[in-house]
């Protein structure tokens, strides 16, 4: 469904993605972890056309998108750090992009707006939110157009245990209606319950990519931290 | 905090109903960015506070002297140094300041291209009217003109050149305060050291015929280039000598003003069509 072929980009002298060759299906909840610094936010950049890539090339139903614009429509993106303008009030920011996104898609899905009780804090200004509130409304943003692909980047940072459960919640809901979700995250036993895939970066490469299932099996831990951390030490690319 | 809340689900519900049937159109939303763009500007009161300021100056000058072509030519010295200035530091100031705008909407479905000239249509619309209120109504009571016509088309045409310049200034760096020292940069090249250069020119070369090359030189400047059109329309130009003399045999005709106006207008799409080239291919 979106796929990335040889995807490679340096800032500078520094090489950020090396050769970043993945595959994802529908149905998939896949974690993408690795240490500060190893590529994670870049890549989600590029898949979304943020951040143009130097080499390489992104797919979403089999056709390369990249250098086009209109495939976001079919993908949501939560940034780790949502910033908006701050005078902008929450009830205006939804209208706003609703209307810039008008004929772009189908049918708005409000469920988690309702879930975060955001519409009791429609007159707010942005400038005025917690950064937890603000987690929220990007939240709201991602989920906001039903789309087919999301894309979450450090979803639960911020937010507080409950919000934090309602998203987590979300997520599951979407898979089971056979989205593809992507989201990276530091903290492993919050996603434990959510993923179907860990996807491991280090340095811009990546380091493996597998099923829980196949990662459990192979190391034979039950926890995912820990299988992961056991991975980690038979890839000593550090 | 009713009406905003119902505003809100107004707005979902009514997406909900209508956009099936909208679905396979392909989207050319820069209407609504500018929209916001217009929306964010008028939030703050600076273009109020320019267009009074312009206002004030323009009536004030008028009123100093009997002779309105006496007032024109005092204003004409305030536009080309305070258009540029304003249109130059607000047009940079407010691209840093739509940074977070400009992130969401890329993550967006729409075009980067889209996006910056939404931003600069928005500040033209914006800037342009403070122009046409500030110094078109004062021009219009005092000296309604073919030079006061000229003196305001100058005005626009310098705002809408130095919001092209400093939004290319704006996509070329990413830091705030060196995009906007980029922007003072070409406002005090243009202003001051462009003038100062060609003045060294023509003194070095004074043995040499230079008539042909001061007008390519005017031209290559678009504050001179404004100036030297308004100053045509005054019948002053015998005071620029044998330059001026050319001036007007080149300038002075309908043709000339024409080929003036589109010079100004590529002085302004130029850096435009640079910016968005610049911005398609930019990491946010």
């Amino acid at each position: 469904m979106l796929e990335s072929i040889q995807l490679s980009k340096s800032f500078g002298k520094l090489k950020v993605l090396k050769d970043m060759s993945v595959q994802m299906r529908a149905g998939q909840t896949i974690s993408l972890i690795g240490p500060n610094g190893s590529g994670k936010t870049t890549f989600i950049k590029c898949l979304l056309g943020l951040v143009i890539p130097d080499s390489g090339s992104i797919h979403l139903y089999g056709n390369n998108v990249l250098g086009d614009w209109d495939y976001r429509r079919y993908i949501g993106y939560m940034p780790q750090i949502g910033r908006y303008p701050d005078n902008i009030r929450i009830g205006q920011l939804f209208d706003m992009v609703q209307e810039i996104r008008r004929g772009t898609y189908q049918r708005t899905d409000d469920d988690l707006l309702r879930a975060f009780d955001l519409p009791k804090l429609a007159h707010k200004t942005m400038r005025t939110l917690s950064g937890g509130t603000r987690q929220k409304v990007s939240a709201c943003l991602a989920f906001l157009f039903d789309p087919d692909v999301l894309i979450l980047d450090e979803p639960t940072a911020g937010l507080d245990p409950v919000a934090s459960e309602i998203l987590k919640e979300k997520v599951l809901a979407e898979k089971a209606k056979g989205k593809l979700t992507l989201l990276t995250s530091h903290i492993l036993s919050d996603l434990d319950e959510l993923t179907t895939d860990v996807m491991y970066l280090m340095d811009g490469q990546l380091q493996f990519y597998q099923s829980i299932q196949a990662l459990k099996e192979q190391t034979g831990e039950e926890k995912l931290h820990r299988a992961i951390a056991n991975v980690m030490k038979q890839h000593p690319a550090a | 905090m009713k009406t905003a809340t119902s505003s809100m689900s107004a707005a979902l519900r009514l997406a909900t109903d209508t956009d099936t049937s909208t679905r396979v159109t392909t989207v050319n939303p820069i209407g609504r960015i500018i929209k916001y763009v217009l929306f964010d500007i008028l939030q703050n009161r600076i273009v109020i506070g320019y267009t009074l300021f312009l206002l004030a100056v323009s009536l004030g000058l008028f009123g100093l002297s009997d002779d309105p072509t006496k007032g024109l030519i005092s204003l004409l010295n305030i536009v080309l140094i305070v258009t540029p200035l304003v249109s130059a530091v607000f047009a940079t100031i407010h691209f840093y300041n739509s940074y977070e705008f400009i992130e969401l909407l890329a993550a967006q479905p729409v075009r980067r291209g889209i996006i910056v000239w939404g931003q600069f249509w928005g500040l033209v619309l914006a800037l342009e009217t403070a122009v046409c209120v500030g110094i078109g109504i004062p021009v219009a009571i005092y000296a309604p003109t073919a030079t006061g016509l000229v003196l305001l088309l100058a005005a626009a045409g310098l705002t809408l050149v130095f919001i092209a310049l400093a939004m290319l200034a704006s996509v070329f760096t990413r830091d705030k305060a060196k995009g906007i020292g980029l922007a003072l940069l070409l406002w005090f090249y243009f202003t001051l050291l462009y003038d100062a250069l060609v003045l060294f020119i023509m003194f070095s070369f004074a043995d040499y015929p230079l008539e042909k090359a001061t007008l390519v030189m005017a031209a290559l400047n678009p504050i001179d280039l404004a100036r030297v059109i308004v100053l045509l329309q005054m019948d002053i130009s015998a005071l620029m000598g044998y330059t001026g003399a050319l001036f007007r045999e080149w300038l002075g005709t309908g043709a000339g003003i024409t080929t003036a106006i589109v010079v100004l207008l590529l002085w302004a799409m130029i850096p435009m069509l640079l910016a968005v080239r610049i911005f398609r291919k930019k990491d946010l």
